[in-house]
């Protein structure tokens, strides 16, 4: 099931939850010391392995290069591949399950970044998930692997387990009351990392925030993905909490629907100010006074960022005319409920 | 003091992490702070990870001793290519300058052994197949419950040895 078109378990915080597995065959060298030819050589080996296994049957192999830039960001808009793999096709592929919630990416920083997302908070079942594909990618072929310094990856921050698992979270409330940094502070001591999904460096956009698991060595993937799950749930706590006070004052309620007034009527509509509507929207509909299914909005936000806007609407769009249909389709989804 | 990073301007960039526990303090030049990606660190908390883990190696006093003739067999790397790129080169290459990059995983992970999952052709035969018997042969199940009888009548269990003596028989087909 696609991440963006579901909601899971507290879905009213946590959007979506990202598992990935950072492996690599040990008789190659790892993709910055490898030419373009050798890449595909990896892939194919990769593809071959995959494609072949029982849990590989719905993926679909696609190298990079085929595919329009638009195409491209539109994947990374989607977090099922990494901007970083967007931005450069050459010798690189992906393997994606029609559901969108298995990706494999080929020589991106390591030979195989196997990745799970799944909906609302599932840390366990996108663990165990990705496993599935990782057993096969160890019974198949030899994985570069110590015993003291577990998996071996290009760059040394992943070594061990090579585990990075996120959550992305909607924080509205503690964003308004302006404790993020403060938070973030807090988790990087407990070896976790919390950082904006969009915006730039000054400012956060949407609320949309990504805590994920920083050390990778010396903790095993069971208390990694424990301890992130005890901290996401702190947090989604202290987002509730904070919500139900805001909601007290007459004035924050009246921000919401003055969001969804300019949703459901406006002309043309800039991602930056749809998207920081949009997170108003759905604290709504997550607290009970917008009626709308979070799903929806899940949905709406990963539809109208710009690249995935010109891969349904037409490559040829400028910003100027994807604003006027971001304002028409968000329009009338809204209205539609 | 002076900048770790550059040893030029003065430090008026102080540093610190804690990552489980484990405290690394650097004391940088604004311009190397910039350079290393901290200038925005309280805007969006990013640090641009390769680029502090290659200035970790510069800062090593390892890093000083490294010869840059020692190549690793397999890709060819020296330890000075994965200083500038901040990326180990192949599998081996961890092997090879395991020495040399040891102090920056500790300060990175801050611990440096293995706990999580290991692969399947790692595990060693013994604990692969738990405990799983050879099957024995008809001959040997036989001697084994003999010798079982014979040590149910030495203790005069005579019920428990005529269960046997009885099993012994289905066994030989009689």
């Amino acid at each position: 099931m696609k991440w963006y078109e579901n909601k899971g378990e507290h879905s009213d915080v946590v959007l979506s939850t990202r598992v990935r597995l950072a492996r690599n065959l040990k008789d190659y060298p790892f993709p910055a010391r490898l030419s373009t030819a050798e890449k595909e050589k990896v892939n194919e080996a990769m593809r071959d392995i995959f494609l072949s296994a029982e849990c590989g049957k719905n993926l679909s192999y696609t190298e990079m290069k085929t595919l329009s830039t638009f195409e491209a960001v539109s994947l990374a808009e989607k977090h099922l591949i990494s901007p970083e793999f967007a931005s450069d096709p050459r010798g690189r592929a992906l393997l994606l399950s029609e559901d969108e919630d298995v990706s494999i990416m080929l020589c991106e920083e390591d030979h195989a970044r196997i990745q799970v997302i799944l909906p609302g908070l599932a840390l366990k079942e996108g663990y165990e998930k990705a496993s599935e594909y990782d057993r096969v990618l160890e019974e198949k072929a030899a994985v570069a692997f110590d015993k003291n310094l577990g998996y071996l990856t290009q760059c040394p921050t992943n070594l061990g387990t090579g585990m990075r698992a996120s959550v992305m979270l909607h924080l509205p409330a503690l964003a308004e009351n302006r404790v993020i940094s403060r938070l973030a502070a807090t988790v990087a001591k407990l070896g976790l990392t919390l950082r904006s999904v969009y915006g730039n460096t000054s400012r956060s956009v949407g609320a949309l925030f990504q805590l994920s698991n920083q050390v990778t060595l010396g903790i095993s993937e069971e208390a990694a993905v424990q301890n992130l799950n005890a901290i996401a749930l702190q947090i989604a706590e202290q987002e509730t909490q904070a919500r139900q006070a805001l909601l007290k004052d007459d004035a924050f309620i009246d921000r919401i629907w003055r969001a969804y007034g300019i949703l459901t009527s406006a002309h043309m509509i800039s991602c930056d100010e749809f998207c920081d509507l949009l997170s108003l929207v759905r604290l709504g509909a997550a607290q009970g006074i917008v009626d709308l299914p979070l799903e929806t909005l899940s949905r709406l936000l990963i539809e109208m960022q710009p690249a995935t806007i010109n891969v349904t609407q037409g490559e040829s769009l400028s910003q100027r005319e994807r604003d006027v249909i971001r304002a028409k389709s968000v329009k009338e989804t809204l209205s539609r409920k | 003091m002076l900048c770790q990073n550059c040893s030029k301007r003065e430090a008026t960039t102080h540093i610190k992490r804690i990552v489980n526990g484990e405290t690394t303090e650097n004391h940088l030049c604004e311009e190397c702070a910039r350079k290393l990606g901290y200038d925005d660190f309280f805007d969006d908390f990013s640090l641009s990870i390769p680029n502090i883990f290659s200035s970790f190696f510069k800062d090593s006093a390892f890093a000083l001793a490294s010869s840059k003739t020692e190549r690793c067999e397999k890709c060819s790397s020296t330890f000075d290519d994965i200083v500038r790129t901040g990326m180990v080169g192949c599998a081996d290459c961890y092997e090879k300058f395991y020495d040399r990059l040891f102090p920056s995983i500790q300060r990175i992970h801050g611990r440096t052994k293995h706990v999580g999952r290991v692969p399947y052709t790692e595990v060693p035969d013994e604990k692969k197949q738990p405990q799983k018997k050879k099957e024995l042969s008809t001959e040997e199940k036989i001697a084994k419950l003999q010798e079982d009888m014979q040590k149910a009548v030495e203790c005069q269990n005579f019920e428990q040895a005529a269960v046997i003596r009885d099993e012994i028989k289905k066994l030989k087909g009689e």
